[in-house]
């Protein structure tokens, strides 16, 4: 067995360290070594967007990244979002729009979206669609979940006005 | 993207209820939105082991040996497994919910019985410490293989001197099993109605072309996984992500040959199915593996796993000829079906021989229904299994004749629709249904007579679809804060706790909130059918509707108690129980609740039977009126806008009933226009990727329009299943709009800019 790397990192908030081989992903350094199976394997090649995680500001596949690359990094996943027990804006609007059918895409839906609107506070429909092209929904025709992101974005207009 | 000013989803409502048609936040929604929700693969256990499956890279070879001594020699590695390891059964039909199989072509299709039938087919597996010593290990299995050439299409198969799968498998033709040779054609069937070269002799007009669709997947984004602890006591316990707990422990218990009592399956949360996640394919190996090594094992299929080794939908061949006379009256319809059931018999050729020319009265038909094996995986349900296939062809027939007879192709098809009374070509004969009222409400919607642009074109189809019923438990208990426990059996795909427990809801005159619905494993609840078949709010639901008057009479008889007077003078109005003789005796739910524990103690209520005939709840249609713009240069197709109308009979939870019909319509597009196997000469799939299987992304698409229409079934809040008849008229909608724009007629899937630009350059 290859010999493991310390790796040193801030996820969520919170300092975690953990050991990987070199030849682990950080989705499988989430999900089997650290715990946090919020995050979601659907491809394991960057395609379908279920691992979305954000590092270091930018949001990007944890299958795409080495576990070895979370080395002082400070990641936010699906587990991050809600603030204590209160939902975060977008998983309150991807609820109350119906903007979920099985849920295996949510968590990277609602990373990305959350990622998009600290970007742009205000986007349209196209740039919605842009943005989250690269997360892949089965069941819902992205329709609610379209209309879940601008309902988020007037939520959190509404909060910042 | 346009701006519209018209209401983008419309209820055409029936009945109003307090619960029933409300959109309350689904009662998993706070785990599913935080990543607490556990899926198949988020399962983990004390002394857990990975297994992985060494697949064929030879979509047809005999197997002559398998040495998997190096893979065990492999520090990590635990145990190995093959066919071989299965105890030795009696081969007999297995009705698997939506599958109709053999338990031998189950246990083959698990592990290969010393023959490949499809590239990917699993040969062998290990369990090992992790999943990637388990991955070092299968590469170390030696397998001799003869190779054979593949057959990759159902005429290739029906082709005379066809390389041959199944040496024992003989043609049911039309009930007559045809004993001399070996076939690929597992069955012919025939429908007729009437006469119908009399009915072609009578048109004015005759329509007829011939049609071909490739392999597709359901997509699930969630990759199948199942774990399975072999107990010291013999007890077999699977987790895995399915659609049906008590179809994959029946299904697990078969091929091991263990009576079903030996086997509890624990239903995970299930990431997407369709279908796709009725048949069990590791849930036996990993259990295997668990007994061998006397630990916990995980078997986690890859996405290349998933394309090449799980259930796709079937390519098929198909003829399709109308006749009508000059008034629109269709006077014969036939159909040649030809579909591909993967490396196993078991096509869905039969349901789309009855779905073909579901719309239709018509007095004369014949339909011929062909169930071919071929060198691909053994196809599963996907959503309307077989009904696409059909409906791209028939559909584009019956517009062809609008055209041809200068007619409406809404009112051509309300001249001819189907109604209460109307007896297929296959002899069954319809209850109430909404034909009518769903192409009524797609000709009023301002969607139909709207400008189009340049490049741009419209089209329109309908398609059918059953409604199963079958079995379903729900067993109800009362607290004392007045909420209730519901326990079912129906993995919730995609918000069915919320329409079960909303049912219950209505009954009782409680919130939905105040209803805590759980899905169990099999020791803990009655016996459920798949979530499948469009059965799970209807039967499921039904379930729930009379467990829940089973407490209302349980509740009643003790507000009798209390009051001392009978029961027959108290009911249950809005939530309150109240006695008619006397205005001063009522009572609240949550105030009798809390008082159950002085006056008797719990009370719990059960509803558990076969729900519906088959067939009996009508089933529902499906419309649509999509835009496309074709770019002239590419042949590449924008859908510009889309209109989906369906009969959901009553929708119990009109969000999840538009999500429903917006999935499927989005599914239905992108089989229409990108998605394919693409198959390589020597049958393998050279696109078993999510960048090379092009499903449709936020960017490709519109808003999907939703309109329901609400005819009442025969249950008791008149509810339709309607998971999946909205995947049904969108490949022929898409391509009569593409007719439309440009004057070519696809007579194959996908619709992608190379095969429009073929056809354009064949055409013109």
């Amino acid at each position: 067995m290859p010999k493991k790397t310390y790796v040193q990192t801030r996820i969520n908030g919170e300092s975690v360290d953990f050991l990987t081989e070199p030849r682990q992903s950080l989705l499988e350094c989430l999900r089997d070594v650290i715990g946090l199976t919020g995050t979601k394997e659907g491809c394991n090649d960057g395609n379908c967007g279920a691992c979305t995680v954000e590092m270091d500001g930018r949001i990007v596949t944890a299958c795409l990244v080495l576990g070895v690359e979370a080395e002082g990094k400070e990641i936010t996943t699906i587990e991050g979002i809600a603030v204590g027990s209160e939902l975060h804006p977008v998983q309150q609007a991807f609820l109350e729009n119906a903007a979920l059918q099985c849920g295996i895409c949510t968590p990277g839906f609602i990373v990305a979206t959350k990622a998009l609107l600290d970007h742009n506070p205000d986007p349209t429909e196209y740039e919605i669609r842009f943005w989250l092209a690269n997360n892949l929904c089965r069941c819902t025709g992205y329709d609610k979940i379209i209309r879940a992101v601008q309902d988020a974005a007037a939520r959190m207009q509404g909060v910042s006005a | 993207m346009t701006t519209t000013e018209y209401e983008r989803n419309l209820i055409l409502s029936s009945v109003d209820y307090n619960v029933v048609g409300t959109r309350p936040v689904r009662h998993d929604g706070a785990d599913k939105v935080t990543g607490r929700a556990l899926y198949g693969a988020d399962f983990d256990t004390a002394g857990l082991l990975h297994g992985k499956i060494l697949r064929s890279p030879h979509a047809h070879a005999n197997i002559k040996n398998i040495d998997t001594s190096k893979a065990e020699a492999l520090p990590g590695v635990l145990a190995a497994v093959t066919f071989d390891d299965f105890p030795q059964v009696k081969n007999a039909a297995l009705d698997l919910g939506e599958e109709v199989t053999t338990l031998h072509d189950l246990q083959a299709n698990i592990l290969a019985r010393h023959k490949a039938l499809y590239k990917g087919h699993a040969v062998a597996a290990v369990a090992a410490t992790n999943a990637h010593v388990a991955e070092e290990a299968v590469k170390l299995i030696e397998v001799e293989y003869e190779v054979l050439p593949p057959i990759m299409t159902a005429p290739q198969g029906m082709a005379e001197g066809a390389a041959i799968l199944h040496g024992s498998l003989r043609t049911d033709e039309l009930g007559e099993t045809i004993d001399d040779k070996p076939s690929n054609v597992a069955q012919h069937f025939q429908h007729v109605k009437g006469d119908i070269e009399k009915g072609f002799a009578d048109a004015d007009v005759i329509v007829e072309r011939e049609f071909d669709t490739v392999t597709v997947h359901q997509g699930y984004i969630e990759p199948h996984a199942a774990t399975a602890i072999w107990n010291t006591d013999g007890r077999l316990h699977v987790w895995c992500s399915t659609q049906g707990a008590f179809t994959a422990r029946d299904a697990t218990s078969e091929v091991l040959h263990l009576p079903v009592s030996q086997v509890r399956v624990t239903p995970m949360e299930i990431g997407g199915g369709f279908g796709g996640k009725i048949p069990v394919y590791l849930e036996p190996v990993a259990a295997m593996l668990s007994k061998k090594s006397g630990r916990a094992v995980k078997i986690v299929m890859s996405r290349a796993d998933v394309f090449e080794a799980s259930g796709p939908t079937c390519g098929s061949n198909m003829k399709i000829k109308i006749g009508a006379k000059n008034d629109g009256t269709i006077t014969a319809m036939q159909a040649y079906l030809a579909y591909e059931a993967g490396a196993f018999a078991g096509s869905p050729v039969g349901a789309g021989a009855m779905c073909v020319f579901a719309a239709y009265d018509v007095e004369n038909a014949v339909i011929d229904g062909y169930d071919v094996v071929v060198n691909k995986p053994k196809t599963a349900a996907y959503r309307a299994p077989g009904a696409p296939n059909a409906a791209f062809a028939a559909e584009q027939v019956v517009d062809e004749l609008a055209q041809q007879l200068g007619m409406d192709a809404i009112d051509l098809r309300l001249k001819n629709a189907a109604i209460e009374g109307t007896r297929r070509p296959d002899g069954m004969v319809f209850p109430r249904i909404g034909c009518v009222e769903v192409l009524e409400a797609m000709k009023n919607h301002p969607h139909y007579n709207a400008p189009l642009g340049e490049n741009q074109g419209r089209g329109v189809a309908i398609g059918y679809w059953f409604n199963i019923g079958f079995d379903s438990a729900v067993n109800i208990a009362v607290n004392a804060d007045g909420t209730i426990t519901l326990i079912e059996g129906s993995t919730d795909i995609g918000g069915s706790r919320a329409s079960i427990s909303m049912q219950a809801a209505e009954v009782l005159g409680i919130p939905a909130e105040s209803v805590r619905p759980s899905v169990v494993d099999t020791d803990s609840i009655g016996y459920t059918a798949v979530t499948g078949g469009s059965r799970t709010t209807y039967a499921t639901g039904w379930a729930a509707y009379e467990a829940a008057l089973d407490v209302k009479q349980k509740m009643i008889a003790r507000a009798a108690t209390i009051w001392d007077v009978d029961a027959d003078d108290i009911e249950l109005k809005d939530g309150v129980f109240q006695s008619s003789s006397d205005p001063e005796l009522n009572m609240s739910f949550a105030d009798l609740a809390g008082q159950l524990g002085s006056t008797g103690g719990p009370v719990v209520g059960a509803a558990s039977r076969a729900y519906g005939g088959m067939g009996a709840g009508g089933g529902s249609f499906a419309g649509n009126i999509v835009d496309v713009e074709v770019d002239p240069q590419t042949g590449k197709t924008d859908v510009t806008r889309f209109t989906v109308v369906q009969d959901a009979g009553k929708a119990i939870h009109p969000s999840y009933v538009e999500g429903q019909m917006q999935g499927g319509s989005v599914q239905g597009i992108g089989w229409a226009l990108n998605e394919e196997y693409y198959m390589t000469d020597d049958g393998a799939m050279a696109n078993s990727t999510l960048l090379d299987y092009r499903m449709p992304t936020s960017l490709d698409l519109p808003m999907i329009d939703t309109v329901i229409v609400e005819v009442a079934s025969d249950h008791p809040f008149g509810v339709r299943g309607v998971g999946e008849a909205n995947i049904v008229p969108p490949t022929p909608a898409i391509a009569n709009a593409i007719q439309n724009a440009t004057g070519i007629r696809m007579e194959r899937l996908p619709m992608s800019p190379v095969a429009i630009m073929e056809e354009s350059w064949k055409q013109s």
